[in-house]
C-alpha cells in the first residue's frame, strides 16, 4: 500500500530576504492522527529547517500555535489533517497581527491590552489602607460566586479571538474579545475589588463599545470561553454605571 | 520604558443609543412577525375580520393616549434600531471619512421623525 500524501500551502515570509510574504508549497506523509502542529514539525525535521512556527505544550494549554489554517484561526495542536484530508491545506500566520517571521505574528499589541486591564485579583483593602494578612486565612467563595466568573478564566492568550474579531482588524485600538473577557473574568470575581479601575478600560470608545456582536471571537475560541458573551455582560454594567455616572458624577 | 503616567480614560455615550437599539431590536424581532401573521397572513385569508382595521377603528385607537403611546413606540424604536445598525455598518464597510456627519445624520433623523411621529400624534389626540 503506498502512502498517502497531503499537500499543505504555507504562507512564508523571511524579512531579511523577502520583499513580501509568498506560498511555499510542501508535501507530506498523511496520518489521521497528526495534527497540523506535528506536521509543521514533519516539514521542519525533513523538509524545510528554515520554517518558523510558534508552539509549546501541544495540547491547548500553553495558546503559542495559533496558525490560519484555510482562513480559520485555529490551533495548530488541536486542528488535525484528518478534517481537511485529501483536500489541501493553506497555513498562514494568525490575521489582524503583522507577520514577524513565516507563522509567527507580533503580539505586542495584545500583550499590551493584557496588562493594561490588571489581569490579577485586586483585593479588597480594610480602613488603615491594608489588604487581608496571609494569617488571617484564605478568601473563601461558594460555587455560585465561582461559576460567575470561571469560564472566562478558562482563557490561554491564543489570540485566535484578535484574528478572528472584524472590529480589531478595523482598528486595532479596539480593547478586544480576550482582555475584554478577562476584565469580566476579574470583575466578577467576588474577592477583587478592581472594577472601578477597570470599567474607565470597559466604558470607553475603544472598550465594549467598540464590539458590534459579531460573534465570531466565540466560534473560534478553543477554551469555550465566549467572550462575546462577556462583552455583552459588560456593556450592561458599563450602561448601568453610565446611568448611575448621570447622577452622581464623581 | 512604559509611561508612569495614569492613561486618561474617555467614557463613550454609546450606551445611550446601544438602549434604544436593544429596545428597538427586542420590539422589532418579537412585534414584526406578529404584524406581518396580522397584515399579511391573518385578514387576507379572512380569518381576521377586515372591519376590525378600517380606518375609523385604527383612527380612534390612534387618538386614545394609550393607542397614541403605542404607535410613538412602535415606530420610534425600531427607527432608533435600523439608524444605529446602519450608522455600525458605514464602519464596517470601511467608510471611515465624516464619522461626525454620519453619526449627526444617522441619530438626527431617528430623532427628527420621533419627535415627528410625536407631533403628529399629539395634534390628532
Amino acid at each position: 500500500m503506498s502512502q498517502k500524501i497531503i499537500e499543505i500551502d504555507i504562507l512564508r515570509y523571511r524579512p531579511e530576504l523577502d520583499d513580501e510574504p509568498f506560498t511555499q508549497v510542501f508535501e507530506i506523509p498523511y496520518n489521521a492522527d497528526m495534527s497540523i502542529l506535528e506536521a509543521l514539525q514533519y516539514i521542519k525535521d525533513h523538509l524545510d529547517s528554515t520554517i518558523s512556527f510558534r508552539w509549546s505544550c501541544r495540547m491547548a494549554i500553553c495558546g503559542s500555535c495559533g496558525l490560519m489554517v484555510n482562513g480559520v484561526p485555529k490551533l495548530g495542536c488541536k486542528a488535525f489533517l484528518r478534517d481537511y484530508h485529501p483536500k489541501k491545506i493553506t497555513l498562514e500566520p494568525l490575521a489582524n497581527f503583522p507577520i514577524e517571521r513565516d507563522l509567527v505574528v507580533v503580539m505586542d499589541d495584545f500583550i499590551k491590552k493584557l496588562e493594561e486591564i490588571k489581569p490579577y485579583i485586586i483585593p479588597v483593602k480594610n480602613e488603615e489602607g491594608k489588604t487581608k494578612c496571609l494569617s488571617d486565612g484564605a478568601y473563601q467563595q461558594t460555587p455560585e460566586q465561582m461559576e460567575k466568573y470561571k469560564q472566562f478564566s478558562m482563557c490561554i492568550n491564543c489570540g485566535l479571538c484578535y484574528a478572528a474579531c472584524p472590529q480589531y482588524g478595523l482598528d486595532t485600538k479596539f480593547t478586544g474579545p480576550a482582555a475584554l473577557a478577562l476584565i469580566a473574568r476579574y470583575n466578577r470575581d467576588s474577592r477583587d475589588a478592581g472594577s472601578a479601575e477597570r470599567m474607565k478600560i470597559v466604558s470607553q470608545e475603544e472598550g465594549v463599545w467598540g464590539c458590534t456582536f459579531v460573534g465570531y471571537c466565540s466560534v473560534v475560541c478553543p477554551k469555550g470561553v465566549d467572550p462575546a458573551a462577556a462583552i455583552q455582560l459588560l456593556k450592561v454594567e458599563s450602561s448601568k454605571d453610565y446611568l448611575i455616572g448621570m447622577f452622581k458624577p464623581e | 520604558m512604559l509611561e508612569n503616567k495614569e492613561k486618561t480614560y474617555t467614557r463613550s455615550h454609546e450606551p445611550v443609543f446601544w438602549g434604544l437599539f436593544g429596545a428597538g431590536g427586542m420590539l422589532t424581532a418579537f412585534l414584526t412577525p406578529v404584524m406581518i401573521l396580522i397584515t399579511g397572513l391573518l385578514i387576507p385569508l379572512g380569518i381576521i375580520d377586515k372591519g376590525n382595521f378600517n380606518y375609523q377603528t385604527i383612527h380612534s385607537f390612534a387618538t386614545t393616549w394609550y393607542g397614541a403611546s403605542i404607535v410613538l413606540v412602535l415606530v420610534a424604536l425600531p427607527l432608533w434600531h435600523t439608524l444605529h445598525r446602519i450608522f455600525h455598518a458605514l464602519h464596517d464597510l470601511g467608510i471611515k471619512r465624516g464619522r461626525d456627519w454620519q453619526q449627526v445624520l444617522s441619530y438626527g433623523f431617528a430623532f427628527a421623525v420621533s419627535v415627528f411621529v410625536f407631533t403628529l400624534l399629539l395634534q390628532i389626540l
